[in-house]
């Protein structure tokens, strides 16, 4: 059981961002706390950033860029919403947002999970690099712009040009799209997809059924650069 | 030599009566057919090829009467840089003001890389990694390792973050400014592959903006968040490629870098569109004083390091660089030619290819046939790596060396004292571009900023 | 690049300490605009008939009484000169055309920061901490008010180079991003007959505002048409006589943050200006959508 004595709380009205992100890597290399609570974030930058360890960490109100940006292990909530680049470059561990995300949310992650409550405004998992990430509302325009793999699920509905320019990613839509990007085309739902699908709504408390969604793809017609396709680039 | 559909270029056989274009000239009309036949642009690797205003422009001043030599070897003249001193925690010490810039494993076949790090190490300088991440071999063997952060993020992690000794923000480079990376499927392979997480034997795309900034202000808390993750220890370099370079220098100093890189068109890439190298950037001559002037108006010249690369070829263009205000330059072609590119050694197998020796730029081809920018391992295996680092600490050495030899002829015991006024110019444009006079005149040719 | 705020009140207790409240909004801006600092608060409207100029002279020891006294004989004008920083305000008894026309003529090194019945605009190059203190930010009420920090992109830290830029009576824009096209529309408005001061692209966005309205466009049609013939990637915040106005750029690269209470509506650049703001807690926050207009006008609240 978590007594309140296992828990480090840093408040940000008093402890710089620095002193708390130092004090987050020392912990990682030398041992410490396993439970984190971060308060009054006001909107700061860079909060919890480069953590390489298994810690828990939450984080009291709305967040500015780039919080928890390339997070190794941790396990990291954010109580409000989070800025421009949340989880960005993400390498394993999990981000929850209980709030929305603004844009670029978990840009070119390479793994673990992310995690958005509300809303994913544009450009959600830009270029993701094996992320797998779950908006429990809406997306943005140019959601998984050149996503190479990983996973996109969308609850809610998502914004123009979703999947532009996509490699592998496999993205799940239960809403409507407003438009499709180049290359991106929707896809059969195989026994696979329903597997890793109800895998993640069930990681993410989604409260949504396999079957409301469609799947969207890589038409894979710009792996090979053709003069016939020069309108898609 | 005539094309596939046996015709033969201007110029192979003159004789009275026949007149070559200036406009439609050879190349003019071999890309028209080439056009016409494949229906896509031209892709290449290397800089801009046409002939442009370079350091050759420019010639320095002695000493003489009013100006005294310094005397080789046993009176010093100094040649180390320390970059990043700015903000980072542990700035890079250089023993010569000649790097090794950007180049991707990918680009570049892993015994490429290799070399390139032996030599560096062996010269006391830095290289620099590229579009696709930091590989094993390149840390190893370099002592100094620049880390770049790009549009695409190939191969970017946390860790290779901490383990490089600075971080290079790519906002563009000399040969494609506003372009982004491209790799051909014929060099993407298992390895590669898996580094930059694409499926093998694609042709790449690459963004040209990156995804998770637009703009110096939001660049400035990029940099934070880069200077948070790795506890402000390692310097960070913003690299532009020449456009703006006093309004570049300007946002770069703004937007937090501890290092500023201007490349010039000159400068190489592994593969984009020729269209591009040629058409689009500045000579790497005419970026320098703007930029000089633009930190000095800040107050920040010496105290945010000035880096400058496109077509730098030996210590003539080292000092002339330094003495424009940079305060070191930066090789690419040059470093992959010390190795061995283009080597008349295989002066067959580039004819079999349809190149010739000195001439070879598909490096996006990945067909080379000395090893370089190839990722065809029997290929790669040409390229001894312990013989080209040797090669390049030589060419290095050279460089080095020749650069020490004009600053003491102008009397500096320090390449950094190397100034503007040792310098002159032998043309208008290179006069006004350096913003130094025309020999045998007092005058700079004007230039005006508008006043608002 | 920049740092933008916004504020608009929804009572007069907000009215009253809007200054108090948009200063610490501005001071988070700093990093991201670090060259100059400008603010346009809405407020003491004067009749109709009558004109509000605030006014800007290098000059710390410039007459302002006497040009006042110049304005009073030749068309009446309020007593008093409102004074911060190196700005003036006056009211003269005239339409705008003749107040400016009068200042113009009779004092041509006096820069016209504003016209109009409500909008006073400040502007200087420096810090925000410094702009702050110096045009006395705190003390300022009003309706409603914008801010802008400015990281110069392409053209010259100077007063005038400052945002916002007015672009006709009680009417100024502030804006973050870069356009494009800026050269080309600028030649195209000066044969439209409207001057430029600045090289800066920001003073385009704002003369073809003017050039459209002037033309006999709507608020709205004119915000339509920056989407159609401005290039590049923007967010503007438009201060109107009675609201503000929030525009993204379709591609909607530059940031912007909105948020609501039962006491404000707010706008910045990024959240932590509005984490400055009493009840930012509890507001409603979201994200204006590309190429959407948003606008909030006392009437409507």
């Amino acid at each position: 059981m978590t007594t309140a004595t296992d828990i480090e709380v840093i408040d940000l009205a008093v402890t710089s961002r620095r002193e708390l992100n130092q004090r987050l890597h020392d912990a990682a290399k030398q041992g410490g706390p396993t439970y984190w609570r971060i308060l009054n974030p006001k909107g700061a930058h860079a909060l919890a950033v480069g953590i390489d360890g298994a810690f828990d960490i939450e984080i009291e109100g709305h967040t500015g860029y780039y919080t928890a940006g390339m997070n190794k292990l941790a396990h990291i909530r954010i109580n409000g919403n989070a800025g421009v680049g949340v989880g960005e470059n993400i390498m394993s561990g999990s981000i929850h947002i209980t709030g929305n995300a603004s844009q670029a949310c978990a840009a070119t992650g390479c793994g673990g999970l992310v995690v958005v409550d509300g809303d994913a405004s544009s450009r959600c998992g830009i270029s993701m690099k094996g992320v797998e990430i779950v908006v429990k509302g809406d997306v943005g325009h140019m959601s998984a712009f050149m996503a190479q793999s990983g996973v996109l699920v969308v609850c809610g509905d998502a914004g123009d040009s979703l999947g532009d320019s996509i490699y592998e990613t496999h993205i799940y839509v239960r809403g409507t799209v407003e438009g499709l990007g180049a290359d991106c085309v929707e896809k059969e739902l195989k026994d696979f997809h329903r597997q890793e699908l109800g895998r993640l709504l069930e990681a993410a408390g989604a409260d949504a059924k396999v079957d409301e969604f469609k799947r969207y793809g890589s038409a894979r017609r710009l792996y090979t650069f053709n003069i016939d396709n020069a309108g898609e680039y | 030599m005539s094309d596939d559909n046996g015709y033969e270029a201007p110029g192979t056989h003159w004789r009275p009566g026949l007149r070559e274009s200036y406009t439609f000239d050879r190349n003019a009309i071999a890309e028209i057919r080439r056009a016409a036949a494949q229906g896509i642009y031209d892709i290449r690797g290397f800089g801009a090829k046409r002939k442009l205003p370079n350091f050759d422009d420019l010639l320095f001043l002695g000493a003489s009467m009013s100006r005294y030599p310094l005397e080789g070897y046993r009176e010093r003249c100094d040649t180390s840089v320390t970059l990043g001193t700015r903000f980072a925690k542990k700035p890079i010490e250089l023993k010569i003001p000649i790097t090794i810039a950007g180049m991707s494993f990918g680009a570049l076949s892993g015994q490429a890389k290799e070399a390139l790090g032996r030599g560096a190490t062996m010269a006391g300088t830095s290289t620099t990694t590229g579009d696709g991440g930091m590989t094993e071999e390149e840390r190893g063997h370099s002592e100094i390792l620049v880390y770049q952060l790009l549009p695409s993020r190939y191969g970017m992690n946390p860790d290779d973050l901490r383990r490089a000794d600075a971080i290079e923000v790519v906002v563009g480079q000399g040969a494609k400014p506003g372009g982004g990376g491209m790799l051909l499927g014929q060099k993407i392979t298992d390895r590669v592959a898996e580094m930059r997480n694409l499926p093998k034997g694609i042709d790449q795309r690459s963004a040209c903006r990156h995804p998770d900034w637009t703009g110096p202000d939001d660049l400035e808390i990029k940099i934070q968040e880069l200077r948070e993750i790795t506890d402000w220890e390692k310097p960070i370099y913003i690299k532009i490629g020449a456009s703006r370079p006093y309004y570049d220098t300007q946002l770069a100093v703004k937007a937090g870098a501890d290092v500023i890189v201007l490349d010039g068109m000159q400068g190489g890439t592994a593969a984009t569109q020729d269209v591009f190298i040629e058409h689009v950037g500045l000579p790497t001559l005419a970026c320098i004083r703007q930029a000089v002037e633009a930190l000095q108006e800040l107050g920040m010249h010496r105290e945010v390091q000035l880096i400058v690369s496109g077509g730098i070829r030996t210590g003539a263009d080292v000092a002339k660089a330094l003495a424009l205000g940079a305060d070191a330059v930066s090789i690419g072609v040059a470093a992959m030619i010390a190795l061995g590119d283009n080597d008349p050694a295989y002066a067959a197998e580039y004819e079999k290819i349809g190149s010739a020796a000195g001439y070879y730029d598909d490096w996006h081809e990945g067909k080379d046939p000395a090893g370089i920018s190839t990722q065809d391992p029997e290929l790669s295996k040409r390229l001894d790596p312990e013989l080209g680092g040797r090669r390049l600490n030589n060419y290095l050495r050279t460089m080095t060396l020749e650069t020490q030899t004009l600053a003491r002829a102008a009397g500096k015991s320090h390449v950094h004292n190397l100034e503007p006024e040792d310098l002159v110019a032998l043309t208008i444009e290179a006069a006004a571009m350096a913003r130094v006079p025309l020999a045998g005149t007092d005058w700079i040719p004007g230039h005006s900023r508008a006043d608002f | 690049m920049c740092g933008i705020v916004g504020l608009f009140a929804k009572t007069p207790e907000v009215e009253a300490n809007l200054g108090a409240m948009l200063a610490p909004m501005l001071h988070e801006m700093g990093d991201r605009g670090p060259d100059s600092a400008g603010v346009a608060f809405y407020r003491d409207a004067v009749p109709a008939g009558h004109t509000k100029l605030t006014l800007q002279h290098d000059d710390p020891d410039f007459d302002w009484s006497a040009l006042r006294k110049g304005l009073k004989e030749a068309y009446g004008a309020d007593k008093g000169v409102g004074r911060r920083g190196n700005h003036a305000v006056v009211v003269a008894h005239t339409d705008a055309n003749a107040a400016q026309g009068w200042v113009e003529e009779h004092h041509p090194d006096v820069k016209i920061m504003s016209a109009g019945e409500a909008i006073e605009i400040y502007k200087e190059t420096g810090r925000p901490e410094a702009f702050i203190e110096t045009f006395d930010i705190t003390s300022l009420y009003g309706t409603h008010a914008l801010g802008h920090t400015r990281m110069a992109t392409e053209s010259k830290v100077t007063t005038a180079g400052s945002h916002p830029f007015s672009t006709g009576l009680d009417l100024c824009i502030v804006h973050n991003g870069s356009l494009s096209n800026h050269a080309s529309l600028r030649r195209m408005l000066q044969r439209e007959g409207i001057r430029f001061q600045t090289l800066n692209d920001t003073e385009v966005a704002a003369g073809y505002m003017m050039w459209r309205l002037r033309e006999g466009a709507t608020l709205n049609e004119t915000l339509e048409g920056c989407l159609e013939d401005l290039d590049g990637f923007y967010t503007f915040l438009i201060g109107t006589r009675d609201g503000f106005a929030v525009l993204r750029d379709p591609i909607a690269c530059k940031p912007a943050v909105l948020a609501e209470t039962d006491e404000w509506v707010a706008m910045a650049s990024e959240y932590r200006s509005i984490a400055t703001l009493p009840g930012a807690e509890k507001a409603r926050t979201w994200e204006p959508a590309p190429a959407t207009i948003y606008s909030w006008e006392k009437e409507k609240v």
